[in-house]
């Protein structure tokens, strides 16, 4: 339904977009995610023909964006970051006038009921634009969209600014668009990504960073593994902590270990990644026992789209991917890992000041 | 284009841009019909659409200020670049709804004929080859003024500088008027400003004179400046 390939936008020196390809299938909703200035908007505009690309083509439905508009803009639905709305008009009049310029040829009236209805503004049609809360005006301006019919709708960041019962309406409202809609969709809040989407595309940087469902990516991104341990050991001091960790870190399939919260008095809890292969905890056991530690706690726990998103946009110079190939992100922390904390990715760079932070004030436990 | 056409119609009037612009045209065109014509007891019309010149340069950038800027600021150009029409049928909606604002208003100048008839004979010839004089001046200062209007997101910097470059048009005759008897390329300077003088060119109609070559100038210009408007917005997405 929608093809992009070699997308590239320039704004001057600045490379906005570079070389992003992908394909939306029909009846896919397909989530556009990446941190703010990663070119989002940029695509969404080029893919809608508000602005022209630099290199590379989009087509909609086989016909070319830049070489018969007419034709392939008739067949999208968009909502822009700011709807386009005309504030002093009234509801009705606005949609009516996004009904002529469409040229739609559906039944005028049914089709307009049909619409608001769809996004709950029948009760606001006679009101002036400029008096709608922003719920309201977002909801015009996906109703706008959604004049005449268009295969393919692109909404841009669509439940921005609303309150979370809005929120709520309109993933639904996407949802059901989905069924009979191609729907592609940016945002910077992950967990409406994944509620929403079948697909999701991390734009980095203005490269594809990643693409697939979300477990898809979470796979070939990394296939290490991640556990939540809290372990008590015998003095109840940062001391144990040091011990502990370094331990931890000497365990074989071990890759990442990082001290977390002080969660009951003198007893830390300690995030682990392991490479995936090799099952720890039968060693990790052992060398409590040894050591004469307990374990309070074993929690595994995997990637979340968040960690994932995060690993992405963190992490400088992430390699490019356009084709689903398997190891796509080889994660630095392979090295960083053996070094502790001199040569780490910025995500970990937090890490002293969130310990401090809790050997001073986070007892969590709260047993004093 | 019917479906922009409508909206800028609409558009004037629920802004009040519609009324100010009629008002003021009215006023003032009344006060020139009364000194010009009624006091001084003739039933020509000509002086006062000779004085008219002055007032629809000032006028016309207030129509044609926020057609294409307030798009641009209110990001609402996003909703008609990305509809399925061609960037033609967006000038020229906007286009010709300032000029059909511009009709109506212009169109008063009947009811005056209608006084003056009740009064003594009325030149009808004379009328209506002014009133398309002006209908025609007018169709080229809008599509000036579209054209700035394109070229800025504020719609106060695009009457000021409309005003400006009209004012600048009509100034440039005078300046240049000492040069017709002097060295050649004075003279050449002289014929290259008069060749495209507005002023004098709907001097001539007051003067009675219906000149074909400078309806057709008008119409040039307005269409010159109308590709240029759509060029600006072509441009626009290239950049």
């Amino acid at each position: 339904m929608i093809e992009v390939r070699n997308l590239t936008k320039k704004y001057g020196e600045k490379l906005a977009v570079n070389d992003i390809s992908f394909k939306v299938e029909k009846g896919e909703i397909l989530g556009f995610l990446g941190p703010n200035g990663a070119g989002k908007s940029t695509t969404m505009n080029m893919l809608t023909g508000y602005i022209s690309s630099t290199s590379g083509q989009v087509l909609i439905d086989g016909v070319d964006i830049l070489e018969d508009p007419k034709t392939a803009k008739a067949n999208i639905g968009y909502l822009p970051e700011i709807p386009p709305l005309y504030v002093d008009m009234t509801v009705d009049g606005y949609l009516n006038f996004m009904y002529d310029l469409k040229k739609c040829k559906l039944p005028r009236k049914a089709h307009l009921t049909d619409v608001c209805d769809l996004c709950k503004i029948s009760d606001v049609r006679g009101r002036i634009i400029k008096n709608l809360s922003k719920g309201y005006r977002q909801r015009v301006g996906l109703a706008q969209a959604l004049i005449n019919n268009p295969p393919v709708l692109i909404l841009d960041e669509p439940t921005v600014g609303l309150d979370p019962n809005q929120i709520i309406e309109i993933r639904t409202l996407i949802k059901k668009l989905g069924k009979r809609h191609t729907v592609i969709l940016s945002s910077h809040i992950l967990p409406e990504i994944q509620a929403v989407c079948d697909r999701i595309i991390i734009i980095n940087k203005g490269q594809v960073a990643a693409d697939g469902t979300a477990d898809e990516i979470a796979k070939n991104i990394t296939n290490e593994h991640k556990m939540t341990l809290r372990i008590e050991g015998p003095t109840h001091t940062a001391e144990d902590k040091k011990a502990i960790t370094n331990a931890l870190k000497a365990l074989d399939g071990v890759k990442y270990v990082r001290a977390d919260m002080e969660r009951e008095r003198g007893i830390y809890d300690y995030d682990v990644e392991t490479d995936g292969k090799t099952d720890i905890r039968r060693s990790l056991n052992k060398l409590c026992n040894e050591k004469g530690w307990n374990i309070l706690m074993l929690q595994l726990s995997d990637l979340t789209l968040e960690d994932i998103f995060l690993k992405i946009t963190m992490g400088d110079g992430v390699p490019v991917v356009t084709e689903q190939s398997a190891p796509k992100l080889d994660i630095k922390v392979k090295d960083g890992e053996l070094i502790a904390s001199e040569k780490e990715e910025p995500a970990e760079e937090a890490l002293p000041e969130e310990e401090a932070a809790a050997d001073d004030s986070d007892n969590n436990g709260g047993e004093e | 284009m019917g479906a922009i056409y409508r909206r800028e119609m609409g558009a004037f009037f629920t802004s009040g841009v519609a009324y100010v612009f009629l008002v003021v045209f009215y006023f003032i065109s009344g006060i020139f019909f009364y000194n010009g014509v009624l006091a001084a007891g003739i039933t020509d019309v000509s002086p006062m659409f000779s004085s008219m010149f002055y007032i629809i340069m000032f006028l016309i950038p207030i129509l044609t200020m926020k057609l294409l800027s307030e798009e641009k600021k209110n990001k609402t150009d996003q909703g008609l670049l990305t509809a399925p029409v061609g960037l033609w049928e967006i000038v020229l909606g906007k286009y010709f709804a300032a000029l059909t604002l511009f009709i109506i208003a212009e169109s008063i100048v009947f009811i005056y004929a209608i006084i003056l008839a009740a009064l003594g004979d009325v030149v009808w010839q004379t009328l209506l080859g002014n009133y398309f004089a002006m209908l025609f001046l007018g169709a080229a200062f809008i599509a000036v003024g579209l054209f700035i209007s394109s070229l800025t997101e504020n719609q106060i910097t695009a009457a000021i500088v409309s005003m400006v470059v009209l004012f600048v048009i009509y100034l440039s005759e005078m300046l240049v008027a000492d040069f017709e008897n002097g060295n050649k390329f004075k003279k050449l300077i002289f014929k290259a400003v008069s060749s495209i003088a507005f002023y004098s060119r709907y001097n001539e109609f007051t003067n009675g004179v219906f000149s074909l070559p400078s309806i057709i100038f008008f119409i040039s210009v307005a269409f010159l400046f109308n590709f240029l408007t759509v060029r600006v917005l072509e441009k626009r997405r290239w950049s």
